[in-house]
């Protein structure tokens, strides 16, 4: 019993932080190109070789 | 840095945002390609790629135009659209909401299912209250925030005394919460609060994926009467000139339109000769021939030499406006078109309200008490919750046109997809519909000499024969001479210098001899003929769309003498020489007869037909009126996407009556079994998570439908 009166409030803590953590996300624009975050990794960066 | 800026504040260019849609991008090279091609173009501050929406947002010196943008795209070797400004912003706002109420309910969902594994695996006493109560704690605001939606839209709906489908759903989630508050307060054995929080949460992601179909909606008829001139230079008295707004000219004024200029009122020549590019208005976008006593109109733009122009309408009375108008009206008899959504919960939610007061009535006569009574009728309420019924379609919808925006077709909105389904007849525009509305060179006269001096010298030019002549070239493979000095006179052609001997791209003498142009090399002259060419597949397409049992015919408002070649050629019916008022004749006869038909045009003619038909397909090519008016936009050289859409708009109905057939079903089957009070309100929540997943399973099958 005295451990759920600690965990329970760190369980709901996380979710918490996660719930916050997508909002700022959001916010930021993350969701708005979910391909294209799995395209660009295969993208090399040629434009320091150049400059 | 800091310097620098503060030194030169002028030379500050003003920077603008634009976007635009690029279909064709398919992989990391394609995302690669355009950021740093565009990025490579002077004036352009910075590119973009948004992939999954297939669009480009570029940031560029305002001096950049739109056209120059997208003709820097295809020399990347990608077709693209510009965007109107952000008619997606308001859309936007909703859907963003809805993720966060579903973010928000999702969180609730699964604390308080954490907590309620525990009750149910026999927490007792203290624990089971404590339990009970921090579920409280987390459902009240979730169940606050997260309802909004469904809240509004049902207060909305009772205000005007209907019922939606927001209304069953916002009673039972109502109910399970107050119901379970009390049995919190009183120490009661069961909550219900993970029921009512995972209704929320599988209804929410029904409505975030109708939000995202409904993300590509239409832009309203603003962005049309956008492209007509800004302002006009009127002649004063004195003979200078003054710029002066589209709302501030009346008839009677003389306007000064310079070449490349956008007309801004309707009027009449009255000094100067050259051509126009009516494109705006007819779609027809080969030049006009005006001289002086020609009436043009606004949205025109003058190609050639300067025009004064006697103003005769301005503002709402233009042909522009007038066009604008009919457009809206036709489109309005358009939106008393009934969703399938809707008639079904029309018939659904009146039947299920009085299902769960029966079951409370009866239980109470039955003497169950209030308490058990009351449960048993939010059970039944929960179970029969519209969940699988709501996403039944946008879920099928919203798979299809993903599938379709691969091939190239934009469609607009979730209804449409349902009108296309239903068409029985096809109705074509000629010019830049069946076929491709730009002339094309016919070049098999030139030699290979000719013809690379012809690209040196074309590729000048955005004259619109020009540009035809470009792209038939290029098509042939051929290289470009160096011409040098190339400068374009006014009304006369195109001149340059090769290895010395004067060249040039002229206007052809033999007037009647349709569209054509000179190439001089030194004294030996060549004449170009131009023509509009069908659509490559256009034959094969009308062959597939009366194999899927739809008839096809021509109603064009070109001549009746050029319409029924093409006529011919397809071998179907041809009507030329047809208004914007008689198309719409034409539609309404069609209606009479119980006929559905689907509009395919391109021109601001054809807008006001697209808008009245009973669903339309406009080409990417055709004026920003018709795609605003039309249901779905295609891009590309082929006329294939029109029978293809149509066939997936025929296979998600399929799968729509399907998921119906599947919710109720389920709904036959689980009602009894709660009016007989043998399910609790957390095994109605998890029966109805089930169905939904089951709907959104089968509407998935879709993404193989334009294979």
């Amino acid at each position: 019993m005295s451990g759920l009166t600690l965990l329970i409030p760190i369980a709901l803590g996380m979710g918490v932080f996660g719930l916050a953590v997508f909002f700022w996300a959001m916010k930021h624009g993350q969701f708005e190109d979910l391909d294209g975050a799995a395209q660009r990794i295969l993208i090399e960066d040629e434009d320091d070789e150049a400059a | 840095m800091t310097i620098a800026t503060a030194l030169a504040p002028e030379t500050d260019v003003e920077l603008v945002d634009s976007r635009f849609t690029v279909p064709g991008m398919r992989c990391a090279g394609c995302i690669a390609k355009i950021e740093r091609g565009l990025g490579e173009l002077p004036g352009v501050d910075a590119a973009r790629v948004n992939f999954s929406a297939k669009r480009v947002a570029v940031r560029h010196d305002a001096q950049l135009d739109d056209q120059a943008l997208v003709e820097a795209l295809e020399r990347l070797g990608f077709e693209s659209q510009p965007v109107a400004d952000n008619p997606l912003a308001t859309d936007d706002k909703d859907a963003k909401l809805l993720l966060r109420a579903l973010a928000v309910a999702g969180f609730g969902m699964m604390n308080i299912m954490l907590l309620s594994v525990s009750v149910w695996s026999g927490a007792g006493g203290v624990t089971r209250e404590m339990f009970h109560w921090l579920s409280a704690l987390i459902a009240l605001p979730v169940v606050a925030y997260s309802g909004r939606p469904f809240f509004a839209s049902a207060a909305m709906a009772l205000r005007y005394g209907r019922t939606n489908m927001d209304v069953p759903i916002s009673i039972g989630v109502l109910l399970a919460t107050g119901m379970s508050f009390y049995e919190t307060l009183t120490g009661g054995e069961h909550a219900y609060f993970d029921g009512a929080v995972m209704l929320l949460f599988f209804l929410l992601a029904g409505r975030a994926l109708d939000a995202t179909m409904r993300n590509r909606t239409r832009a309203g008829i603003g962005a049309l009467l956008g492209r007509m001139g800004k302002s006009a230079a009127v002649l004063q008295e004195d003979g200078s000139t003054r710029r002066i707004a589209a709302d501030e000219l009346f008839p009677g004024m003389v306007m000064l339109v310079a070449a490349g200029e956008a007309l801004a009122a309707d009027g009449e020549v009255i000094d100067g000769a050259g051509a126009i590019d009516n494109a705006m208005l007819t779609g027809e976008s080969t030049p006009e021939p005006v001289a002086v006593g020609d009436t043009v109109h606004a949205g025109a733009v003058n190609l050639s030499a300067p025009l004064r122009i006697r103003i005769t309408a301005t503002k709402g009375d233009t042909a522009l406006a007038e066009i604008a108008r009919l457009m809206d009206e036709a489109g309005q008899s358009r939106s008393r078109y009934v969703r399938i959504a809707d008639r079904a919960s029309r018939l659904y939610a009146p039947a299920v309200h009085s299902l769960a007061l029966l079951a409370f009535i009866g239980w109470m006569l039955a003497g169950a008490g209030w308490h058990h009574a009351m449960i048993i009728a939010i059970s039944v309420l929960i179970i029969t919750c519209p969940c699988a019924m709501g996403l039944a379609v946008p879920a099928a919808q919203v798979v299809a046109s993903g599938a379709l925006v691969k091939k190239g077709v934009l469609v607009k909105d979730g209804s449409a997809l349902e009108r296309l389904a239903e068409v029985d007849t096809v109705l074509f525009d000629k010019t830049g519909t069946l076929t491709l509305g730009e002339p094309r060179a016919e070049i098999d006269g030139l030699d290979a000499e000719a013809r690379s001096i012809a690209l040196g010298l074309a590729q000048n030019s955005r004259h619109p024969l020009s540009k035809g002549l470009v792209a038939s070239l290029q098509a042939a493979g051929t290289v470009p001479a160096e011409v040098i000095g190339v400068h374009e006179e006014s009304g006369n052609g195109l001149l340059g210098l090769w290895n010395g001997t004067e060249v040039a791209l002229e206007r052809a003498e033999a007037a009647g001899a349709g569209l054509a142009t000179t190439l001089r090399i030194g004294q030996r002259r060549d004449v170009i003929q131009f023509s509009d060419p069908l659509r490559v597949d256009a034959n094969d397409s009308v062959s597939a769309l009366s194999a899927m049992g739809l008839s096809s015919q021509i109603l064009s408002g070109d001549r009746t003498q050029s319409v029924a070649p093409v006529a011919r050629a397809l071998g179907i019916l041809g009507r030329g020489g047809v208004n914007p008022a008689d198309k719409l004749v034409a539609l309404e006869a069609l209606k009479r007869q119980g006929h559905l038909p689907l509009m395919v045009g391109d021109g601001l003619n054809d807008g006001p037909a697209l808008a009245a038909a009973h669903a339309s397909l406009a080409p990417a090519s055709a004026s920003d009126a018709s795609q605003q008016a039309a249901d779905a936009v295609f891009l590309g050289d082929r006329l294939g996407p029109v029978a293809l859409t149509v066939r997936v708009a025929r296979e998600t109905m399929r799968i729509v009556r399907q998921n119906f057939v599947f919710a109720i079903g389920y709904n036959i089957l689980a009602v009894p079994l709660a009016l007989a009070g043998m399910v609790t309100p957390m095994v109605a929540a998890i029966a109805m998570s089930l169905s939904s997943l089951v709907v959104v399973g089968n509407s998935l099958r879709l993404a193989r439908a334009t294979r």
